[in-house]
Protein backbone atom coordinates (compact mmCIF):
# COMPACT_ATOMS: atom_id res chain seq x y z
CA UNK A 1 0.00 0.00 0.00
CA UNK A 2 2.69 2.43 1.05
CA UNK A 3 4.55 1.40 -2.06
CA UNK A 4 1.61 2.57 -4.17
CA UNK A 5 1.51 5.91 -2.40
CA UNK A 6 5.19 6.49 -3.05
CA UNK A 7 4.90 5.38 -6.67
CA UNK A 8 2.01 7.78 -7.13
CA UNK A 9 3.91 10.63 -5.52
CA UNK A 10 7.00 9.96 -7.63
CA UNK A 11 5.14 9.92 -10.92
CA UNK A 12 3.01 12.83 -9.77
CA UNK A 13 6.16 14.81 -8.97
CA UNK A 14 7.37 14.50 -12.54
CA UNK A 15 4.03 15.56 -13.96
CA UNK A 16 3.71 18.39 -11.46
CA UNK A 17 7.17 19.78 -12.28
CA UNK A 18 6.42 19.49 -15.99
CA UNK A 19 3.02 21.12 -15.64
CA UNK A 20 4.55 23.96 -13.65
CA UNK A 21 7.06 24.62 -16.42
CA UNK A 22 4.23 24.94 -18.92
CA UNK A 23 1.93 26.93 -16.65
CA UNK A 24 4.65 29.51 -15.84
CA UNK A 25 5.10 30.40 -19.50
CA UNK A 26 1.41 30.18 -20.29
CA UNK A 27 0.75 32.58 -17.43
CA UNK A 28 2.82 35.43 -18.80
CA UNK A 29 2.56 34.79 -22.55
CA UNK A 30 -0.58 32.71 -23.20
CA UNK A 31 1.80 30.36 -24.98
CA UNK A 32 1.42 26.60 -24.64
CA UNK A 33 5.04 25.66 -25.10
CA UNK A 34 5.15 22.26 -26.74
CA UNK A 35 8.91 22.52 -27.09
CA UNK A 36 9.17 22.05 -23.33
CA UNK A 37 9.41 18.26 -23.63
CA UNK A 38 12.26 18.55 -26.08
CA UNK A 39 14.09 20.91 -23.75
CA UNK A 40 13.86 18.12 -21.16
CA UNK A 41 15.32 15.60 -23.62
CA UNK A 42 18.05 18.08 -24.57
CA UNK A 43 19.06 18.39 -20.91
CA UNK A 44 19.60 14.63 -20.68
CA UNK A 45 21.64 14.52 -23.87
CA UNK A 46 23.70 17.48 -22.74
CA UNK A 47 25.37 15.00 -20.40
CA UNK A 48 26.65 12.86 -23.27
CA UNK A 49 29.09 13.09 -26.13
CA UNK A 50 27.55 12.74 -29.57
CA UNK A 51 27.77 9.12 -30.74
CA UNK A 52 25.74 6.47 -32.50
CA UNK A 53 26.50 3.69 -29.99
CA UNK A 54 23.90 2.06 -27.83
CA UNK A 55 25.96 2.72 -24.75
CA UNK A 56 26.34 6.39 -24.09
CA UNK A 57 29.73 8.03 -23.97
CA UNK A 58 29.42 10.15 -20.91
CA UNK A 59 30.59 13.74 -20.92
CA UNK A 60 29.22 15.70 -18.01
CA UNK A 61 27.28 12.78 -16.55
CA UNK A 62 30.21 11.72 -14.39
CA UNK A 63 30.44 15.00 -12.56
CA UNK A 64 29.85 14.83 -8.84
CA UNK A 65 26.26 15.62 -7.95
CA UNK A 66 26.94 19.11 -6.65
CA UNK A 67 28.26 20.08 -10.09
CA UNK A 68 25.96 17.86 -12.11
CA UNK A 69 22.73 19.35 -10.78
CA UNK A 70 23.61 23.02 -11.40
CA UNK A 71 25.01 22.06 -14.82
CA UNK A 72 21.79 20.42 -16.01
CA UNK A 73 19.58 23.10 -14.50
CA UNK A 74 21.64 25.81 -16.18
CA UNK A 75 21.55 24.00 -19.52
CA UNK A 76 17.76 23.85 -19.27
CA UNK A 77 17.41 27.49 -18.28
CA UNK A 78 19.89 28.59 -20.95
CA UNK A 79 18.23 26.68 -23.77
CA UNK A 80 14.81 27.87 -22.69
CA UNK A 81 15.88 31.52 -22.63
CA UNK A 82 17.55 31.04 -26.01
CA UNK A 83 14.24 29.74 -27.40
CA UNK A 84 12.56 32.87 -26.09
CA UNK A 85 15.07 35.27 -27.59
CA UNK A 86 15.49 33.54 -30.94
CA UNK A 87 11.94 32.36 -31.57
CA UNK A 88 9.13 33.33 -29.22
CA UNK A 89 10.03 37.00 -28.98
CA UNK A 90 9.08 37.38 -32.66
CA UNK A 91 5.66 35.88 -31.97
CA UNK A 92 4.78 37.94 -28.94
CA UNK A 93 1.89 39.75 -30.59
CA UNK A 94 0.75 36.67 -32.50
CA UNK A 95 -2.36 34.68 -31.62
CA UNK A 96 -2.04 31.82 -29.11
CA UNK A 97 -2.60 29.31 -31.92
CA UNK A 98 0.27 30.75 -33.95
CA UNK A 99 2.56 30.67 -30.93
CA UNK A 100 1.60 27.08 -30.19
CA UNK A 101 2.43 25.99 -33.72
CA UNK A 102 5.73 27.84 -33.51
CA UNK A 103 6.48 25.91 -30.33
CA UNK A 104 5.72 22.61 -32.10
CA UNK A 105 8.11 23.57 -34.85
CA UNK A 106 10.78 24.59 -32.38
CA UNK A 107 10.35 21.30 -30.53
CA UNK A 108 10.97 19.40 -33.75
CA UNK A 109 14.05 21.46 -34.47
CA UNK A 110 15.50 20.57 -31.06
CA UNK A 111 14.51 16.90 -31.42
CA UNK A 112 16.04 16.55 -34.88
CA UNK A 113 19.16 18.32 -33.73
CA UNK A 114 19.52 15.58 -31.11
CA UNK A 115 18.66 12.95 -33.71
CA UNK A 116 21.44 14.22 -35.91
CA UNK A 117 24.03 13.97 -33.15
CA UNK A 118 22.86 10.87 -31.31
CA UNK A 119 20.60 8.93 -33.73
CA UNK A 120 17.16 7.82 -32.63
CA UNK A 121 18.43 4.73 -30.81
CA UNK A 122 17.83 4.98 -27.05
CA UNK A 123 21.05 4.82 -25.03
CA UNK A 124 21.54 3.40 -21.62
CA UNK A 125 23.00 5.82 -19.15
CA UNK A 126 23.71 5.59 -15.49
CA UNK A 127 23.09 8.85 -13.70
CA UNK A 128 23.81 9.11 -10.01
CA UNK A 129 23.91 5.29 -9.54
CA UNK A 130 24.07 5.63 -5.76
CA UNK A 131 20.43 6.63 -5.82
CA UNK A 132 19.09 3.28 -6.98
CA UNK A 133 19.96 1.66 -3.66
CA UNK A 134 16.88 0.76 -1.69
CA UNK A 135 16.01 2.30 1.62
CA UNK A 136 13.43 1.15 4.09
CA UNK A 137 10.72 3.53 5.28
CA UNK A 138 7.74 2.55 7.38
CA UNK A 139 8.30 -1.03 6.34
CA UNK A 140 8.30 -0.30 2.61
CA UNK A 141 11.44 -0.81 0.57
CA UNK A 142 11.90 1.80 -2.06
CA UNK A 143 14.76 3.15 -4.11
CA UNK A 144 16.43 6.15 -2.55
CA UNK A 145 15.76 7.91 -5.85
CA UNK A 146 12.01 7.85 -5.27
CA UNK A 147 12.41 9.49 -1.91
CA UNK A 148 14.76 12.11 -3.33
CA UNK A 149 12.41 12.80 -6.21
CA UNK A 150 9.55 13.52 -3.87
CA UNK A 151 11.62 15.61 -1.48
CA UNK A 152 13.20 17.56 -4.34
CA UNK A 153 9.82 18.30 -5.84
CA UNK A 154 8.47 19.54 -2.55
CA UNK A 155 11.55 21.71 -2.07
CA UNK A 156 11.24 23.14 -5.57
CA UNK A 157 7.57 23.90 -5.00
CA UNK A 158 8.29 25.56 -1.67
CA UNK A 159 11.15 27.55 -3.17
CA UNK A 160 9.05 28.70 -6.08
CA UNK A 161 6.21 29.70 -3.79
CA UNK A 162 8.52 31.80 -1.65
CA UNK A 163 10.03 33.32 -4.77
CA UNK A 164 6.63 34.26 -6.16
CA UNK A 165 5.19 35.50 -2.87
CA UNK A 166 8.12 37.27 -1.28
CA UNK A 167 10.32 38.80 -3.95
CA UNK A 168 9.89 41.74 -6.28
CA UNK A 169 10.48 39.48 -9.31
CA UNK A 170 7.75 37.22 -8.04
CA UNK A 171 5.37 40.13 -7.52
CA UNK A 172 6.00 41.35 -11.05
CA UNK A 173 5.51 37.86 -12.46
CA UNK A 174 2.21 37.36 -10.66
CA UNK A 175 0.97 40.77 -11.78
CA UNK A 176 2.08 40.12 -15.36
CA UNK A 177 0.46 36.68 -15.37
CA UNK A 178 -2.82 38.21 -14.40
CA UNK A 179 -2.83 41.25 -16.66
CA UNK A 180 0.27 41.73 -18.73
CA UNK A 181 -0.77 44.96 -20.44
CA UNK A 182 -1.62 46.62 -17.13
CA UNK A 183 1.63 45.48 -15.54
CA UNK A 184 3.56 47.09 -18.37
CA UNK A 185 1.70 50.36 -17.90
CA UNK A 186 3.01 50.28 -14.33
CA UNK A 187 6.58 50.04 -15.57
CA UNK A 188 7.04 46.27 -15.33
CA UNK A 189 9.55 45.34 -18.04
CA UNK A 190 7.99 42.78 -20.36
CA UNK A 191 11.24 41.25 -21.58
CA UNK A 192 12.58 40.73 -18.11
CA UNK A 193 9.46 38.99 -16.83
CA UNK A 194 9.15 36.75 -19.87
CA UNK A 195 12.82 35.78 -19.85
CA UNK A 196 12.56 34.98 -16.17
CA UNK A 197 9.53 32.77 -16.80
CA UNK A 198 11.45 30.92 -19.51
CA UNK A 199 14.51 30.57 -17.30
CA UNK A 200 12.46 29.11 -14.44
CA UNK A 201 10.60 26.82 -16.80
CA UNK A 202 13.89 25.63 -18.32
CA UNK A 203 15.41 25.06 -14.89
CA UNK A 204 12.41 22.88 -14.05
CA UNK A 205 12.99 21.00 -17.31
CA UNK A 206 16.55 20.36 -16.14
CA UNK A 207 15.30 19.00 -12.84
CA UNK A 208 12.88 16.68 -14.64
CA UNK A 209 15.66 15.53 -16.95
CA UNK A 210 17.82 14.53 -13.98
CA UNK A 211 15.02 12.69 -12.22
CA UNK A 212 13.61 10.99 -15.29
CA UNK A 213 17.05 10.13 -16.63
CA UNK A 214 18.09 8.49 -13.35
CA UNK A 215 14.78 6.65 -13.08
CA UNK A 216 14.70 5.16 -16.54
CA UNK A 217 18.42 4.79 -17.08
CA UNK A 218 17.98 5.63 -20.74
CA UNK A 219 18.44 8.64 -22.92
CA UNK A 220 15.87 8.72 -25.66
CA UNK A 221 15.10 11.67 -27.91
CA UNK A 222 11.40 10.90 -27.48
CA UNK A 223 11.59 10.91 -23.70
CA UNK A 224 10.39 14.47 -23.23
CA UNK A 225 7.31 14.06 -25.38
CA UNK A 226 5.63 11.56 -23.04
CA UNK A 227 6.04 13.78 -19.99
CA UNK A 228 5.12 16.85 -21.98
CA UNK A 229 1.76 15.37 -22.98
CA UNK A 230 0.83 14.46 -19.41
CA UNK A 231 2.14 17.77 -18.11
CA UNK A 232 0.11 19.67 -20.65
CA UNK A 233 -3.01 17.73 -19.68
CA UNK A 234 -2.27 18.53 -16.05
CA UNK A 235 -2.13 22.25 -16.80
CA UNK A 236 -5.47 22.05 -18.60
CA UNK A 237 -7.15 20.06 -15.83
CA UNK A 238 -5.63 22.32 -13.22
CA UNK A 239 -7.03 25.40 -14.94
CA UNK A 240 -4.73 26.96 -17.54
CA UNK A 241 -2.61 29.64 -15.96
CA UNK A 242 -3.10 28.50 -12.39
CA UNK A 243 0.21 27.33 -10.95
CA UNK A 244 -1.36 25.67 -7.92
CA UNK A 245 -3.87 23.92 -10.14
CA UNK A 246 -1.11 22.63 -12.41
CA UNK A 247 0.74 21.10 -9.48
CA UNK A 248 -2.40 19.61 -7.98
CA UNK A 249 -3.50 18.11 -11.28
CA UNK A 250 0.02 16.77 -11.90
CA UNK A 251 -0.09 14.83 -8.67
CA UNK A 252 -3.65 13.66 -9.37
CA UNK A 253 -2.66 12.37 -12.79
CA UNK A 254 0.31 10.55 -11.31
CA UNK A 255 -1.92 9.00 -8.69
CA UNK A 256 -4.55 8.04 -11.26
CA UNK A 257 -1.97 6.30 -13.44
CA UNK A 258 -0.45 4.36 -10.56
CA UNK A 259 -3.77 3.42 -8.98
CA UNK A 260 -5.19 2.22 -12.28
CA UNK A 261 -2.09 0.12 -12.86
CA UNK A 262 -2.89 -1.67 -9.60
CA UNK A 263 -6.66 -1.74 -9.65
CA UNK A 264 -7.38 -2.61 -13.25
CA UNK A 265 -7.71 -6.31 -14.14
CA UNK A 266 -4.53 -7.74 -15.63
CA UNK A 267 -6.00 -7.93 -19.10
CA UNK A 268 -6.96 -4.27 -19.06
CA UNK A 269 -3.61 -2.95 -17.82
CA UNK A 270 -2.11 -2.41 -21.26
CA UNK A 271 -4.96 0.02 -21.80
CA UNK A 272 -4.23 1.94 -18.62
CA UNK A 273 -3.59 5.20 -20.45
CA UNK A 274 -6.97 4.95 -22.14
CA UNK A 275 -8.57 4.82 -18.71
CA UNK A 276 -6.49 7.76 -17.47
CA UNK A 277 -7.48 9.86 -20.47
CA UNK A 278 -11.08 8.76 -19.99
CA UNK A 279 -10.91 10.15 -16.47
CA UNK A 280 -9.45 13.36 -17.90
CA UNK A 281 -12.43 13.71 -20.24
CA UNK A 282 -14.80 13.18 -17.32
CA UNK A 283 -13.09 15.84 -15.24
CA UNK A 284 -13.25 18.32 -18.08
CA UNK A 285 -16.91 17.55 -18.74
CA UNK A 286 -17.77 18.49 -15.20
CA UNK A 287 -15.25 21.29 -14.71
CA UNK A 288 -14.37 22.68 -18.13
CA UNK A 289 -12.67 25.66 -16.51
CA UNK A 290 -10.24 23.37 -14.66
CA UNK A 291 -9.97 22.40 -11.03
CA UNK A 292 -8.70 25.76 -9.83
CA UNK A 293 -9.91 28.71 -11.85
CA UNK A 294 -7.04 30.97 -12.80
CA UNK A 295 -7.37 34.31 -11.04
CA UNK A 296 -10.87 35.43 -11.71
CA UNK A 297 -10.78 39.10 -12.48
CA UNK A 298 -14.51 39.39 -12.33
CA UNK A 299 -15.59 42.96 -12.69
CA UNK A 300 -17.32 44.38 -9.67
CA UNK A 301 -19.38 47.50 -9.49
CA UNK B 1 8.02 74.07 -22.92
CA UNK B 2 4.93 72.04 -22.24
CA UNK B 3 4.95 68.74 -20.39
CA UNK B 4 2.94 66.76 -22.93
CA UNK B 5 2.73 67.61 -26.60
CA UNK B 6 0.33 65.72 -28.82
CA UNK B 7 0.61 66.83 -32.41
CA UNK B 8 -1.65 65.82 -35.27
CA UNK B 9 -1.87 62.15 -34.37
CA UNK B 10 -3.70 59.58 -36.45
CA UNK B 11 -4.75 56.13 -35.20
CA UNK B 12 -6.09 53.37 -37.42
CA UNK B 13 -7.46 49.93 -36.70
CA UNK B 14 -7.23 48.21 -40.06
CA UNK B 15 -9.29 50.31 -42.45
CA UNK B 16 -11.09 52.14 -39.67
CA UNK B 17 -9.63 55.48 -38.68
CA UNK B 18 -10.30 56.06 -34.99
CA UNK B 19 -8.41 59.33 -34.51
CA UNK B 20 -7.73 61.76 -37.35
CA UNK B 21 -5.32 64.54 -36.61
CA UNK B 22 -5.71 65.47 -32.95
CA UNK B 23 -3.38 67.98 -31.29
CA UNK B 24 -3.19 69.47 -27.83
CA UNK B 25 -0.59 70.27 -25.19
CA UNK B 26 -0.48 70.22 -21.43
CA UNK B 27 1.65 72.26 -19.05
CA UNK B 28 2.81 71.10 -15.65
CA UNK B 29 -0.14 71.22 -13.23
CA UNK B 30 -2.74 71.55 -16.00
CA UNK B 31 -5.98 69.68 -16.04
CA UNK B 32 -7.52 68.68 -19.34
CA UNK B 33 -10.78 66.83 -19.89
CA UNK B 34 -11.34 64.90 -23.09
CA UNK B 35 -15.07 64.41 -23.53
CA UNK B 36 -17.28 63.14 -26.28
CA UNK B 37 -19.73 60.40 -27.22
CA UNK B 38 -18.98 56.71 -27.58
CA UNK B 39 -16.63 55.90 -30.42
CA UNK B 40 -15.23 59.42 -30.60
CA UNK B 41 -11.69 58.07 -30.25
CA UNK B 42 -11.05 59.28 -26.69
CA UNK B 43 -9.78 55.97 -25.33
CA UNK B 44 -7.71 55.31 -28.44
CA UNK B 45 -6.05 58.66 -27.95
CA UNK B 46 -5.21 57.91 -24.34
CA UNK B 47 -3.90 54.45 -25.17
CA UNK B 48 -1.72 55.88 -27.89
CA UNK B 49 -0.21 58.33 -25.42
CA UNK B 50 0.52 55.43 -23.03
CA UNK B 51 2.25 53.54 -25.85
CA UNK B 52 -0.29 50.74 -25.96
CA UNK B 53 -1.83 51.58 -29.33
CA UNK B 54 0.48 52.51 -32.22
CA UNK B 55 -0.04 55.76 -34.11
CA UNK B 56 0.27 55.96 -37.88
CA UNK B 57 0.83 59.69 -38.05
CA UNK B 58 1.78 62.66 -35.91
CA UNK B 59 3.94 62.74 -32.81
CA UNK B 60 3.71 62.60 -29.03
CA UNK B 61 6.39 63.98 -26.76
CA UNK B 62 6.86 64.22 -23.04
CA UNK B 63 9.12 67.03 -21.81
CA UNK B 64 10.28 67.50 -25.37
CA UNK B 65 11.34 63.86 -25.67
CA UNK B 66 9.57 61.93 -28.42
CA UNK B 67 7.70 58.84 -27.23
CA UNK B 68 7.82 57.23 -30.68
CA UNK B 69 8.76 53.56 -30.52
CA UNK B 70 8.81 53.43 -26.73
CA UNK B 71 7.19 50.47 -24.97
CA UNK B 72 4.44 51.15 -22.40
CA UNK B 73 6.83 50.33 -19.55
CA UNK B 74 9.37 52.87 -20.81
CA UNK B 75 6.72 55.58 -21.00
CA UNK B 76 5.53 54.73 -17.48
CA UNK B 77 9.12 55.06 -16.31
CA UNK B 78 9.31 58.56 -17.81
CA UNK B 79 6.56 59.64 -15.43
CA UNK B 80 3.36 59.17 -17.41
CA UNK B 81 1.00 56.94 -15.51
CA UNK B 82 -2.02 55.52 -17.28
CA UNK B 83 -5.23 54.32 -15.63
CA UNK B 84 -7.07 52.51 -18.41
CA UNK B 85 -10.81 52.09 -18.63
CA UNK B 86 -12.31 49.22 -16.67
CA UNK B 87 -10.37 49.12 -13.38
CA UNK B 88 -7.69 46.56 -14.06
CA UNK B 89 -6.84 45.52 -10.54
CA UNK B 90 -4.73 42.40 -10.10
CA UNK B 91 -7.54 40.48 -8.45
CA UNK B 92 -5.50 37.67 -6.95
CA UNK B 93 -2.94 40.03 -5.40
CA UNK B 94 -3.50 41.79 -2.12
CA UNK B 95 -4.33 45.48 -2.07
CA UNK B 96 -0.84 46.39 -0.91
CA UNK B 97 0.79 44.15 -3.52
CA UNK B 98 -1.25 45.93 -6.17
CA UNK B 99 0.13 49.22 -4.97
CA UNK B 100 3.68 47.90 -5.00
CA UNK B 101 3.65 46.58 -8.58
CA UNK B 102 4.27 50.08 -9.91
CA UNK B 103 7.23 50.81 -7.69
CA UNK B 104 9.68 48.57 -9.55
CA UNK B 105 11.00 51.59 -11.41
CA UNK B 106 12.29 53.12 -8.17
CA UNK B 107 14.17 50.02 -7.03
CA UNK B 108 17.86 50.64 -6.57
CA UNK B 109 17.63 54.42 -6.57
CA UNK B 110 18.96 56.31 -3.59
CA UNK B 111 16.75 55.74 -0.56
CA UNK B 112 14.03 54.04 -2.56
CA UNK B 113 12.80 51.88 0.29
CA UNK B 114 11.98 54.86 2.47
CA UNK B 115 10.40 56.60 -0.47
CA UNK B 116 8.17 53.67 -1.37
CA UNK B 117 7.13 53.38 2.26
CA UNK B 118 6.23 57.07 2.47
CA UNK B 119 4.40 56.95 -0.88
CA UNK B 120 2.43 54.01 0.43
CA UNK B 121 1.49 55.98 3.53
CA UNK B 122 0.45 58.91 1.37
CA UNK B 123 -1.86 56.70 -0.71
CA UNK B 124 -3.32 55.18 2.45
CA UNK B 125 -3.90 58.66 3.85
CA UNK B 126 -5.66 59.66 0.65
CA UNK B 127 -7.78 56.50 0.51
CA UNK B 128 -8.14 55.26 4.10
CA UNK B 129 -10.31 52.32 3.02
CA UNK B 130 -7.28 50.86 1.23
CA UNK B 131 -5.29 50.86 4.46
CA UNK B 132 -8.09 48.95 6.15
CA UNK B 133 -8.13 46.36 3.39
CA UNK B 134 -4.38 46.34 2.69
CA UNK B 135 -3.94 42.60 3.19
CA UNK B 136 -7.23 41.62 1.58
CA UNK B 137 -7.50 40.27 -1.94
CA UNK B 138 -7.96 43.15 -4.37
CA UNK B 139 -10.53 41.24 -6.41
CA UNK B 140 -12.90 41.30 -3.47
CA UNK B 141 -13.04 45.10 -3.22
CA UNK B 142 -16.17 46.91 -4.33
CA UNK B 143 -16.16 48.81 -7.60
CA UNK B 144 -15.51 52.16 -5.95
CA UNK B 145 -12.71 50.76 -3.83
CA UNK B 146 -11.14 49.20 -6.91
CA UNK B 147 -11.27 52.56 -8.65
CA UNK B 148 -9.44 54.12 -5.67
CA UNK B 149 -6.94 51.26 -5.80
CA UNK B 150 -6.08 51.76 -9.46
CA UNK B 151 -5.66 55.50 -8.95
CA UNK B 152 -3.56 54.91 -5.83
CA UNK B 153 -1.52 52.35 -7.75
CA UNK B 154 -0.88 54.83 -10.54
CA UNK B 155 0.23 57.41 -7.96
CA UNK B 156 2.74 54.93 -6.51
CA UNK B 157 4.79 55.28 -9.68
CA UNK B 158 5.29 58.91 -8.65
CA UNK B 159 4.05 60.25 -11.96
CA UNK B 160 4.27 63.77 -13.28
CA UNK B 161 1.23 63.18 -15.44
CA UNK B 162 -1.63 60.85 -14.77
CA UNK B 163 -4.03 59.87 -17.55
CA UNK B 164 -7.34 58.41 -16.42
CA UNK B 165 -9.96 56.85 -18.65
CA UNK B 166 -13.50 57.34 -17.30
CA UNK B 167 -12.88 57.47 -13.56
CA UNK B 168 -16.62 57.78 -12.96
CA UNK B 169 -17.68 54.75 -15.02
CA UNK B 170 -19.85 52.43 -12.96
CA UNK B 171 -19.41 54.45 -9.79
CA UNK B 172 -22.11 55.96 -7.61
CA UNK B 173 -22.06 59.77 -7.95
CA UNK B 174 -20.98 60.36 -4.35
CA UNK B 175 -18.04 57.97 -4.80
CA UNK B 176 -17.12 59.80 -7.99
CA UNK B 177 -17.17 63.03 -6.02
CA UNK B 178 -14.72 61.53 -3.55
CA UNK B 179 -12.39 60.31 -6.28
CA UNK B 180 -12.35 63.76 -7.91
CA UNK B 181 -11.84 65.49 -4.62
CA UNK B 182 -8.73 63.37 -4.02
CA UNK B 183 -7.39 64.00 -7.51
CA UNK B 184 -7.80 67.76 -7.14
CA UNK B 185 -6.08 67.66 -3.76
CA UNK B 186 -3.13 65.80 -5.27
CA UNK B 187 -2.94 68.32 -8.08
CA UNK B 188 -2.82 71.15 -5.58
CA UNK B 189 -0.29 69.40 -3.32
CA UNK B 190 2.28 68.21 -5.81
CA UNK B 191 1.50 69.86 -9.11
CA UNK B 192 0.26 66.65 -10.65
CA UNK B 193 -0.87 67.09 -14.24
CA UNK B 194 -4.21 65.47 -15.08
CA UNK B 195 -5.55 64.16 -18.36
CA UNK B 196 -9.04 62.80 -17.86
CA UNK B 197 -11.39 61.13 -20.29
CA UNK B 198 -15.09 61.37 -19.49
CA UNK B 199 -18.09 60.75 -21.68
CA UNK B 200 -20.10 63.67 -20.43
CA UNK B 201 -18.91 67.21 -19.88
CA UNK B 202 -20.74 67.49 -16.54
CA UNK B 203 -17.66 66.59 -14.51
CA UNK B 204 -15.48 68.96 -16.45
CA UNK B 205 -17.89 71.80 -15.77
CA UNK B 206 -18.06 70.90 -12.08
CA UNK B 207 -14.31 70.58 -11.70
CA UNK B 208 -13.10 73.33 -13.99
CA UNK B 209 -10.03 73.27 -16.18
CA UNK B 210 -9.62 72.94 -19.89
CA UNK B 211 -11.84 70.74 -21.99
CA UNK B 212 -11.83 69.33 -25.49
CA UNK B 213 -14.79 67.62 -27.08
CA UNK B 214 -14.09 64.83 -29.55
CA UNK B 215 -16.42 63.43 -32.13
CA UNK B 216 -15.64 61.12 -35.06
CA UNK B 217 -11.96 61.08 -34.18
CA UNK B 218 -11.51 64.84 -34.21
CA UNK B 219 -11.61 67.70 -31.76
CA UNK B 220 -14.77 69.64 -32.50
CA UNK B 221 -14.78 72.05 -29.59
CA UNK B 222 -12.23 73.24 -27.06
CA UNK B 223 -11.82 75.84 -24.39
CA UNK B 224 -12.39 76.53 -20.71
CA UNK B 225 -14.75 73.84 -19.40
CA UNK B 226 -17.01 76.31 -17.62
CA UNK B 227 -17.35 78.45 -20.74
CA UNK B 228 -17.80 75.86 -23.47
CA UNK B 229 -19.20 73.04 -21.36
CA UNK B 230 -22.66 74.52 -20.98
CA UNK B 231 -25.29 75.71 -23.37
CA UNK B 232 -26.30 75.00 -26.92
CA UNK B 233 -22.82 75.09 -28.35
CA UNK B 234 -21.76 71.88 -26.65
CA UNK B 235 -25.01 70.10 -27.45
CA UNK B 236 -24.60 70.90 -31.09
CA UNK B 237 -21.00 69.70 -31.01
CA UNK B 238 -21.78 66.56 -29.02
CA UNK B 239 -24.61 65.39 -31.21
CA UNK B 240 -23.26 66.87 -34.41
CA UNK B 241 -26.29 69.03 -35.28
CA UNK B 242 -24.20 71.14 -37.59
CA UNK B 243 -24.08 68.19 -40.00
CA UNK B 244 -27.82 68.43 -40.63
Amino acid sequence: MLQIVFDALTLGSLYALGALGIALIFGVMRLVNFAHGDVIAFCVFALLWPSVDAVAIVFAGNLPWYLLIPFVVLVGAGLSVLCEIVVFRRFRDASPATMMIASFALGFVIRYFLLMLFTSRPKSISLLPALSQPVEIFGARLPLLQLITIVTTLLVLAGLTIFLRRTRFGLEMRAAAENFAMARMLGVRANRVIMLAFALSGALAGAIALIFGSQTGTADIQMGAAIMLMAFIATVIGGLGSLGGAVLAGFLLGAASVVMQVVLPVDARPFRDAFVYGAVILVLLFRPQGLLVARGTKERV
Amino acid sequence: MSLLDVSDIVIRYGRLTAVRGVSFSLNEGDILFITGPNGAGKSSLLRAIAGVTPIVGGSISLDGKSLAGLAPEDIARLGLSMVPEGRHVFGSLSVEENLLVGTGMHVGKNGWRARVASDLEAVYDTFPILRERRNGQAGLLSGGQQQMLVIGRALMTNPRLIAIDEPSLGLAPNITDQVYERLMALRAQRGLTLLIVEQSSTRAVMTGGRMVLMRGGQIVLEGDAREVGTGDQIQAAYFGYEDH
